[in-house]
């Protein structure tokens, strides 16, 4: 059994906290990710499960068993860096095998484990090259293929992809999440690259400041933030936030417009209340060009600024109540700049966040 | 009037070639030559007068030749050795302090900022048997000794390498921090996590990246060791009756006290086979192991 659990895990850095009393409960053969953006503490967390860092408080438990004080190689767990961190002096083969080899394994049982984890990883006709014969995308195989030969209870991955190519990492994402379905082991995974969460998760772990802000599936956090930060955070383009007013049924918009409360804040909102407005660009879109699925659909009249075609889709810059907004055209047609767009918002699609707080505002 | 004009490259490379020339090549000449000869400082004229191969026959059949040469080895092997071990320990250790590094290394630096001919001095009295600190020490502790240092052929061995050793350990010191600096971080978390516990972290992962840094120090010090002459010279002289002639001391006598140059300079010219030999042999061992690192041969 290989669950991971942390309660209240806190690092100090000197005076400073740079985790700040975090409590989590990972199932065995979940993959979860630990992203936010840089200096929020998800890879001093994951550090501090490796065992690279000491842990200040707090617990720390692999399996049941309580790992604070134990040296990373009594943890059975491995790890893939962000800069792959191979032996350079050896080759590939040496490399996949050196845990093994430390672990005075026998021969035979080596050579097995090297090849199969080879095999999986498509390292073959590479085992023979040093690590400065091989491409980024061959190297980060290598440190994943070096990670399963231990068959660890659990896997830690550090910000993996984040030295490859766009097309690469694409690539390197489907086979991390392939290689989880395969082997099934728990999976911690840093990232501060929210698609590489959304795509790869079970459960993502959204991180802030050292805090955890939010937990949940990908889809989750897309459709219930809990507050603007996750909100903005997570999906691209991020949501659009106007600042507004309560007015009885319909929130007063800074730059003159109204729209009607959305149904999940109805109730929960006071006359005269300071709240931030937010909807996704998928909720805003041109009419005839979207999906509609129903509820409260508030007609506006708005100038395009900006296009981004994409394809399938097209992202629209456009202004609303004085603030920039990102609307999405499905089945797109050439749009200029400039022109004036009739658009549907999606009103009980939209997300309400109380102003002072910043927190989502729902039944 | 028509003057024929020496090609461009020439002149321009013409003051590299005269300089090399009267710097280098025609006092090695001079001196490959004159070890063809009788040439004795005090008699000029003995420098025109050829004798073949006599100098380097005599050299090759002469056992306190062959007893300087056998000598040096040894001193070389102990010397670099002792070196590389204690100059890794200092090494490995001043990676690990935190506070106050970078007074530590200049204070690591002092030894090398001496002239050999100073350290020697200082050498020579800590080890004299009348006065010396070591004998005076061993004394007010009660052992009731003076043990001859400078004149026991193996106590003087021992002095000067000692000496020696003492002056520059922080060459490799130094040098192998340097390399301890430059190691990437990773590779030493990954073996970790791999397993390793610190003695196989070090002796898998640190110790090959250190190598071609320790062969960079090896080379630079035979070469070093190898014409070790001034801490002998003052120290012991190479005696007492030739009990620490080395090759440079041995030379030197043959040469300056003895005035036979001829014969000094064909010692000269059987001992470089020596350094060329040690310089040789690190520097393989050093694209070897920039080779194993994947650094390009």
């Amino acid at each position: 059994m290989s669950q991971v659990t942390l309660s209240n895990v806190v690092k100090y850095y000197g005076k400073s906290r740079a985790v700040h009393g975090i409590g989590l409960d990972i199932a065995d053969g979940e993959f979860v990710v630990l992203v936010g953006p840089s200096g929020c503490g998800k890879s001093t967390t994951l550090r501090m499960i490796a065992g690279l860092e000491a842990i200040s408080d707090g617990e720390v438990r692999i399996g049941g068993r309580v790992v604070n004080d134990l040296p990373p190689r009594e943890r059975n767990i491995s790890m893939v860096f962000q800069n792959y961190a191979l032996y350079p002096h050896m080759t590939v083969r040496e490399n996949l095998g050196f845990s093994l080899k430390v672990a005075k394994v026998d021969e035979a049982a080596i050579v097995r484990a090297v090849d199969e984890a080879a095999g999986i990883l498509g390292l073959a006709e590479l085992m023979d090259r040093k690590p400065a014969e091989l491409s980024g995308g061959q190297r980060q195989r290598v440190a994943m293929g070096r990670a399963i030969v231990r068959q660890p209870d659990v896997f830690l991955f550090d910000e993996p992809l984040s030295n490859l190519d766009a097309k690469l990492r694409t690539q390197m994402r489907v086979e991390i999440k392939k290689l989880h379905q395969r082997v099934g082991n728990t999976i911690i995974y840093v990232t501060h690259d929210q698609v590489e969460a959304m795509t790869l998760a079970d459960r993502i772990v959204l991180m802030q400041d050292g805090h955890i802000v939010q937990v949940g599936t990908p889809l989750e956090l897309f459709n219930t933030p809990v507050n603007t930060f996750v909100a903005t955070f997570i999906g691209s383009p991020p949501m659009n936030l106007i600042d507004g007013v309560v007015d009885g049924e319909t929130i007063a918009l800074d730059g003159g417009l109204t729209v009607p409360v959305p149904l999940q804040a109805q109730g929960r909102v006071q006359d005269g209340q300071m709240v931030h407005f937010g909807f996704r660009a998928d909720n805003l879109m041109p009419e005839g060009h979207g999906v509609f699925e129903g509820g409260a659909v508030a007609t506006l009249e708005l100038p395009v600024i900006l296009t981004e075609p994409l394809g399938t889709e097209t992202v629209l810059f456009t202004e609303m109540a004085g603030t920039e907004v990102q609307a999405k055209m499905l089945n797109p047609r050439p749009v200029r700049p400039g022109e004036t767009l009739k658009f549907q918002l999606m009103i009980d699609k939209c997300h309400v966040f109380d102003a002072a707080t910043s927190n989502a505002i729902r039944v | 009037m028509f003057r024929r004009r020496l090609p461009e490259w020439l002149v321009l490379l013409l003051p590299a070639f005269i300089v090399i020339a009267a710097v280098v090549l025609i006092p090695l000449i001079f001196s490959l030559y004159s070890s063809f000869t009788p040439y004795k400082l005090t008699r000029p004229s003995t420098l025109w007068r050829w004798i073949g191969t006599a100098n380097y026959e005599r050299i090759l059949t002469d056992a306190k030749f062959w007893a300087a040469f056998g000598r040096t080895v040894l001193f070389l092997t102990i010397v670099l050795n002792l070196e590389l071990i204690l100059g890794l320990c200092i090494a490995l250790m001043m990676n690990k302090v935190t506070w106050g590094q970078r007074t530590l290394r200049t204070i690591l630096m002092f030894p090398m900022m001496f002239s050999p001919i100073l350290v020697g001095f200082q050498f020579k009295f800590i080890f004299n048997d009348n006065i010396g600190l070591v004998n005076n020490a061993l004394q007010s502790m009660g052992f009731d000794v003076a043990l001859p240092w400078l004149v026991d052929g193996k106590l003087a061995m021992f002095s000067i390498i000692f000496a020696e050793v003492w002056m520059s350990t922080s060459v490799f010191a130094i040098l192998i921090l340097a390399g301890l600096f430059a190691m990437p971080r990773d590779p030493l978390e990954a073996a970790k996590v791999d397993g390793c516990t610190p003695w196989q972290t070090f002796r898998h992962i640190t110790l090959p990246f250190l190598m071609p840094f320790i062969y960079i120090a090896m080379t630079i010090r035979s070469l070093d060791v190898a014409r070790a002459y001034d801490i002998v010279q003052i120290m012991t002289g190479g005696g007492p009756a030739r009990r620490t002639e080395l090759l440079w001391t041995l030379m030197s006598r043959t040469g300056y006290v003895d005035a036979r140059m001829g014969l000094a300079n064909a010692m000269g010219y059987v001992s470089i086979l020596l350094s060329i030999a040690f310089t040789v042999y690190f520097f393989r061992k050093l694209s070897a192991a920039r080779a194993e690192l994947g650094m390009g041969g």
